[in-house]
């Protein structure tokens, strides 16, 4: 019987291998322009940022409050999305399990470019407190571009104001590269992910 | 409490009995009589609610311990049943056909200590852990620093200093200076 469903998975690929689901392409670079379009580009995006709700850890919890009418992120032009495909700015908020880490490639990978990534509390920078964890990433960087860290055990919903003013600075002056980063290293972060995610049952690229 | 201990020993050969409090006691079983007592407690004696099941790692004794830990709502007490089962080829009876909900406890323990449950639905599935491949974490021979330190790029920076070293440091400077040959003698005041 088991001989059988053996030789059944060899002949019935998965899902995720069917050209008709996903994109496999691999991510491209796309070259800046250096001129006035390019900065007038760089204006518009840092004031259309889009995040996407998606909570890890604990700082899901700090970024609940930011929606509502205390702390408002909405007076700044940012509002929370869905699905991936309609946001471009990701908060991992707080520490980062192995499982979750799969989620946030994939979603990561299914984001329109340009991207953006804020990593939210100790646990992204260094571990935090869940340092020497067997579950728990401990530099989100090696895995995924991040541009702006908010450091804190939690921060507070004002930090993440801070960290979004941080980020729309970074986007004007041009830095906010973390697309064409990832495309460019493309094969760096794909080698750290798969040394970690030991069941690797996704395409390499999916958007 | 007194008669329900007197009935568990002279039935199950329950050992080791400790009454935490007046309404919560441990009693240790063998594990061919855990079942046996499991059920008994809960069809007879109104122990309906599993509120945990968990395992402890006797790395010295080379066994593992499993806590089954059941509450009655009439009376409001509780019972925690413990056995014993060996290290190697950690085997034990599911307990999924009395409740549903031991399901979960039962592959939680599969993948975090090794323990195998036959019987139990989806018992060789990953559970929180996806694509393990090293020894059961939740071992006491399992190195969670060095697994860390090899897998998940640590961050350098990070330091620790001695306790002891530290205090002597902050609330008696001079000391240590002299304890550390920086200093030659304490200033008396």
């Amino acid at each position: 019987m088991t001989e059988v469903n053996k030789e059944e998975n060899k002949i019935i690929k998965p899902d995720y291998c069917d050209p008709e689901l996903f994109c496999t392409a691999l991510p491209k670079e796309v070259p800046r322009m250096n001129n006035i379009i390019q900065k007038f580009y760089d204006w518009a995006q840092a004031n259309s940022l889009w995040l996407l709700a998606f909570g890890t850890g604990c700082g899901s919890i700090e970024m609940r409050p930011l929606y509502t009418a205390r702390y408002d992120i909405s007076r700044f032009g940012i509002a929370p999305r869905p699905t991936p495909r309609q946001s471009n700015l990701f908060i991992i908020s707080g520490y980062v399990s192995v499982k979750t880490l799969k989620r946030i490639i994939r979603s990561y990978e299914q984001m329109q470019n340009p991207k953006f990534v804020i990593g939210l509390g100790s646990c992204t920078i260094n571990g935090g407190m869940y340092w020497d964890s067997y579950n728990t990433i401990n530099r989100l960087d090696h895995y995924i571009p991040v541009d702006v860290y908010v450091a804190g055990c939690m921060p507070r919903p004002e930090a993440l104001i801070a960290g979004f003013d941080e980020l729309k600075k970074r986007i004007k002056e041009g830095r906010g590269e973390g697309a064409n980063e990832y495309a460019k290293n493309f094969a760096w972060y794909k080698a750290n992910q798969k040394k970690i995610i030991k069941d690797w049952d996704m395409p390499d690229y999916n958007w | 409490m007194k008669e329900l201990i007197e009935r568990l020993r002279s039935k199950f050969n329950a050992k080791n009995i400790k009454e935490q409090r007046k309404n919560f006691v441990f009693i240790t079983v063998e594990k061919k009589d855990l079942e046996g007592c499991v059920l008994y407690l809960k069809e007879f004696e109104g122990y309906g609610h599993l509120t945990l099941l968990t395992a402890l790692d006797w790395i010295e004794k080379d066994q593992f311990e499993l806590v089954y830990h059941l509450h009655n709502y009439s009376n409001k007490t509780d019972v925690s049943v413990k056995t014993f089962i060996a290290r190697k080829n950690p085997t034990m009876v599911s307990i999924n056909n009395l409740w549903a909900g031991a399901n979960v406890y039962e592959r939680e323990i599969k993948e975090l200590f090794g323990i195998d449950f036959p019987g139990c639905p989806r018992v060789n599935d990953s559970f929180a852990l996806e694509g393990w491949q090293d020894i059961p974490p939740m071992r006491r021979d399992f190195d969670t620093k060095k697994y860390s330190e090899e897998t998940y790029f640590p961050r350098p920076g990070r330091y620790t200093k001695d306790n002891i070293a530290q205090m002597e440091e902050q609330l008696y400077p001079v000391e240590a200076e002299v304890k550390n040959g920086i200093a030659e003698t304490v200033r008396k005041k």
